[in-house]
């Protein structure tokens, strides 16, 4: 019997040995290359914001200035991260980071940039589910679909026009595939109506990173 | 216990003879998730070789402190924490490509064909021959995946190695092909059904080699009994 303790715990202690070898080869690592990476993170969304804001009239740092909102109904989650540009303290854009709940394979995450008059200064996918071949020309790198939006507003077209063609509107569906545009179309115009709702209130100072609007019906 | 392995024979069967994804059908999940496009298929490769070289070392260094009733635990833990590692460093260096293969990374814990290496052929030889092995292993699934998101991104969307440069570097840009913004490919091959037909051609020419090399041996073997000379 005494062997038997003995060899069940001999086994406890190299399985837990191998548990903190992994742990602390991991810890050390992740230690080492963390900052590395946070760095990456930053710069490739700074990347993807400097493609949809005039770089040229601003003068602050979005990421550094951004702020948490919530209003399911029009952003499509429950905290959504609003990043704001200014030239000096003169409001630019804001950036904002919708999620469309209702695409043909699961959520797709945009990032959608308005600026102060109204306009959308650009429209970004940032992640997707959607058909290889059919509903992933929304992405950039495949078709210019989404750089359409650049420009538009809620009176470019007027609302009743935010659609897709075939349900009478003014933007482009794909060959095969309706359901994916249908969707950003709608969450675009949400997410124009929410920053005309908010107003000025998106471009408000504040003194915790951790501020939040409430609100938003929609 | 046969004699150990020779390096040679450890070399051709990790590549072909014993390919553990075209004979053994072993890691399915990234072969079939990740192939959509040449370089997919190469970084997933990569990555795997790394894991699969680091894990085998590391089961083989152990393989006399490890008790057998808690060997599977012991696997799993170390190949996690390759796994991760591999994950922070691409994280950390190939930010772009981890972009595109995140998701599937993580996903190289549960390939058999890790455990299975470390199971069978690491946790019962020295240490040199299980990081040999590990590499050839590596490299066979190297090839079958980059071959496979070759095929599958060339019919698909008439491109090859496209991107590349993410995993490259810049110098890479030079070897990516295009067949020019109209091709309308078959888009049946990117989608997953196009990986499973991939992987059965690609199963089905390695037989047809099998068996004529196989059949070609024989004629050779037996050269008094036929006069005419084979076909070649």
């Amino acid at each position: 019997m005494m062997t038997k303790a003995k060899s069940i715990l001999l086994s406890g202690v190299v399985l837990g040995a191998f548990a903190i070898g992994g742990v602390s080869l991991v810890a050390v690592t992740h230690g080492s290359v963390g900052e590395r990476i946070a760095d990456n993170q930053y710069q490739a969304m700074k990347r993807k914001l400097d493609t949809i804001l005039p770089a040229e009239q601003i003068n602050n740092d979005p990421l550094q200035d951004s702020l948490r909102v919530s209003a399911r109904d029009l952003l499509g989650a429950d905290a959504t991260q609003v990043y704001r540009a200014r030239h000096d303290e003169s409001p630019v854009a804001v950036v904002l980071e919708p999620v469309v709940p209702d695409g043909y394979a699961g959520p797709i995450k945009l990032l959608v940039s308005v600026l102060h008059d109204g306009t959308l200064g650009g429209v970004r996918v940032v992640s997707h589910h959607e058909t290889p071949g059919l509903g992933d020309k929304i992405e950039e790198a495949k078709s210019d679909w989404v750089l359409d939006f650049t420009g538009k507003s809620l009176t470019n077209p007027p609302l009743e026009k935010w659609a897709v063609k075939r349900d009478g509107g003014e933007f482009d569906q794909f060959t095969g595939a309706t359901i994916t545009p249908r969707s950003i179309v709608n969450a675009v115009r949400d997410t124009l109506l929410y920053v005309q709702q908010q107003g000025e209130a998106l471009y408000q100072p504040v003194e915790t990173e951790t501020a939040t609007i409430e609100g938003g019906q929609g | 216990m046969s004699a150990p392995q020779s390096y040679g024979s450890i070399l051709s069967g990790g590549i072909w003879s014993n390919n553990q994804m075209l004979v053994a059908l072993l890691g399915l999940c990234p072969l079939l998730a990740t192939t959509t496009s040449a370089t997919n298929g190469l970084g997933m490769g990569l990555a795997t070789t790394a894991v699969i070289v680091c894990s085998n070392g590391t089961v083989s260094l152990v393989r006399n402190l490890v008790r057998p009733e808690i060997r599977i635990p012991v696997f799993v833990l170390v190949i996690a924490s390759f796994v991760t590692l591999v994950e922070l460093i691409m994280q950390a260096f190939f930010y772009d490509l981890y972009q595109v293969l995140g998701l599937f990374i993580s996903l190289i814990v549960v390939n058999c064909m890790i455990i299975g290496r470390a199971e069978a052929f690491a946790s019962k030889n020295r240490v040199d021959r299980a990081l040999f092995d590990g590499l050839a292993v590596g490299l066979g699934a190297t090839l079958v995946l980059t071959t496979l998101g070759g095929l599958r991104e060339f019919v698909g969307q008439g491109t090859l190695f496209h991107q590349a440069d993410l995993l490259l570097g810049d110098w890479a840009k030079a070897i990516s092909l295009s067949l020019g913004e109209d091709f309308q490919g078959a888009l049946i091959a990117i989608l997953p059904p196009g990986a499973f037909i991939g992987l059965g051609l690609m199963i089905a020419l390695k037989n047809l080699i099998d068996q004529y090399a196989k059949r070609r041996a024989a004629a050779r073997a037996v050269p008094a009994v036929r006069t005419d000379p084979s076909p070649a």
